[in-house]
């Protein structure tokens, strides 16, 4: 069965891989790691996990807008998420996945960080703002 | 957002990929931001540039993209005077990082003027009523509430897309509903050069980003209210004020209700806040000086010998137009840097306090550039020590100005 959360779209593209969910907001300047995708703020709960590939579920960015130019970094190494979901967008995520080409939706109805468990197949539709949880 | 059959082409992609991202990233931004369209601009200023603030992320993304920008558009301050970097003690590998991003932008179109006062070197890039799209907070301020432009306060890649499309998001300040005081903030005595930027400094962390009208006894001059806004800007998140009976739109509305008083005596304690360590290098030009603010300059300086390494940074066309005064500033062994200032470049790493006449570099220096920092007025910090030390010499100081 198909579960489709319908939302904004802000990046455009399609993008599908293992969710990886978090409640707490991501700084990418400092918390992850380009060259390898990895979180690595030490208070994170996702610490030690890998963003690359997966579809990355949080409420917003935070910290420096510099946070928008790492995400273009992760993607030009190949460490990028294959699709990000915000409960919010704001600037510097939004700014960092468009120009990185990494698909985005936000505002999806029902809201995604409650619905999307770690661990789903998850397919995101930027263009349309949907998401599918497969 | 409404869009017109042009920019949905655009989006679309039928002009090519950067164009396209360059629209989404605008269209984008406006839906997050509620804007209905997009308006025109004159000018853009671009942030990111230091390759100190945007190091290789932003280097490789801005040497990616391929276009021209379709507004005069100019970039914020680098890491380092692009000429006199050595000078600063800037390594050779950060300078060699440097002149790649200003290449990068350069390729672009875009006239690579690095400096935070854009109104300093070309009055056409922005007039009364014209809508932009500037990124470097005291810019953005001082176009706002200065001149009477409209622009919000851009990241650099929102800025280098409106500069590639020639429009940006309407929302924010662009909108009349938004630039409507909502307090004031009461100074009843009077006021002078670096007093302007303690001032900011106390009424930014106090406001934060609300709009606020002030009522001064004293009438600021421009370089004046420059000091003034960037200090509120980087203590709060001040984008627009309002000086009743100065600023061109504070005619347009009665002061709040609600209002802030500020005393003398806080804005002295603003100047006591002095470093741990001794003075080792005074910083004047944040913002970046003026044509009359370097003479004036040149005049204390007048048969000085400074005793510490005193920086004075301006913009690369205020320097070269005054060759004169330049001249006259460091023969007393002052050095006038361009292109750059203390806040962004790695060279203020080496020092241990700054003192500076600047109420945003007092804010700032700390925080990005791990060393202490006082504020001093503009003599103190050409003598490169605080030599005034009561409020009551402070003010016989003032007078005599």
């Amino acid at each position: 069965m198909i579960r489709t959360l319908k939302g904004r779209p802000i990046s455009h593209g399609c993008g599908q891989g293992v969710a990886l969910v978090t409640s707490e907001s991501i700084s990418f300047l400092g918390s992850v790691d380009p060259a390898t995708g990895i979180i690595v703020e030490e208070k994170h709960e996702l610490k030690g996990q890998s963003i690359s590939g997966k579809v990355l579920v949080f409420p917003a960015g935070k910290g420096s807008t510099v946070g928008s130019y790492v995400m273009y970094q992760l993607k030009k190494n190949g460490t990028a998420p294959a699709a990000v979901i915000n409960r919010s967008a704001e600037p510097i995520v939004a700014v960092g996945a468009i120009i990185s080409d990494i698909p985005m939706v936000d505002s999806t109805e029902p809201d995604a960080i409650r619905t999307i468990k770690t661990g789903d197949m998850v397919r995101v539709d930027g263009t349309q703002g949907v998401v599918d949880i497969l | 957002m409404h869009l017109t059959r042009e920019e949905e082409a655009l989006l679309d992609g039928e002009m090519g990929p950067t164009l396209q991202t360059a629209m989404e990233l605008l269209t984008a931004l406006g839906d997050i931001y509620g804007a209905d369209s997009l308006v025109p601009i004159k000018s853009t200023q671009i942030a990111g540039v230091s390759y100190r603030t945007i190091g290789d992320a932003g280097l490789e993304w801005i040497s990616d993209l391929n276009g021209k920008v379709v507004v005069p558009s100019i970039l914020n301050p680098a890491g380092m005077d692009l000429e006199r970097w050595r000078e600063m003690g800037v390594d050779e590998e950060f300078a060699a990082h440097q002149i790649r991003i200003i290449e990068a932008y350069r390729r672009l179109g875009i006239r690579c003027e690095c400096t935070c006062t854009p109104y300093h070197i070309d009055a056409s890039l922005a007039s009364y009523g014209d809508h932009l799209a500037w990124s470097e907070s005291s810019a953005v301020s001082y176009a706002n509430s200065v001149i009477g432009a409209r622009t919000n306060r851009e990241g650099g890649p929102s800025a280098l897309a409106a500069a590639l499309i020639g429009k940006t998001a309407n929302y924010g300040y662009h909108l009349d509903e938004n630039r409507a005081p909502g307090i004031s903030v009461q100074v009843d005595c009077p006021l002078s050069g670096a007093d302007y930027g303690a001032l900011g400094y106390l009424a930014g962390a106090q406001v934060g980003s609300d709009v606020p009208m002030f009522r001064l006894r004293s009438k600021p001059a421009d370089i004046e209210l420059k000091a003034l806004g960037a200090a509120m800007a980087a203590s709060g998140a001040v984008a627009l004020y309002h000086v009743e009976g100065i600023t061109p739109e504070s005619r347009s509305y009665h002061p709040p209700a609600e209002t802030i008083t500020i005393e003398r005596v806080e804005l002295d304690e603003v100047f006591e806040k002095n470093c741990v360590r001794e003075v080792d290098l005074s910083a004047l030009g944040c913002p970046h000086y003026s044509q009359e603010e370097l003479e004036s300059a040149a005049r204390l300086l007048d048969g000085v010998k400074v005793e510490k390494e005193v920086w004075i940074f301006t913009s690369r066309q205020v320097r070269d137009a005054s060759p004169d005064t330049v001249r006259k500033i460091e023969a007393s062994g002052a050095k006038v840097f361009a292109d750059t200032c203390m806040v962004v470049s790695p060279a203020t790493d080496r020092f241990g306090c700054v003192l500076t006449d600047s109420g945003k570099a007092l804010k700032y220096i700390p925080g990005m550039c791990g060393v202490g920092a006082a504020l001093g007025s503009i003599r103190d910090c050409l003598k490169g020590r605080i030599t005034t030390k009561s409020p009551g010499e402070r003010r016989d100081e003032r007078e005599g100005c």
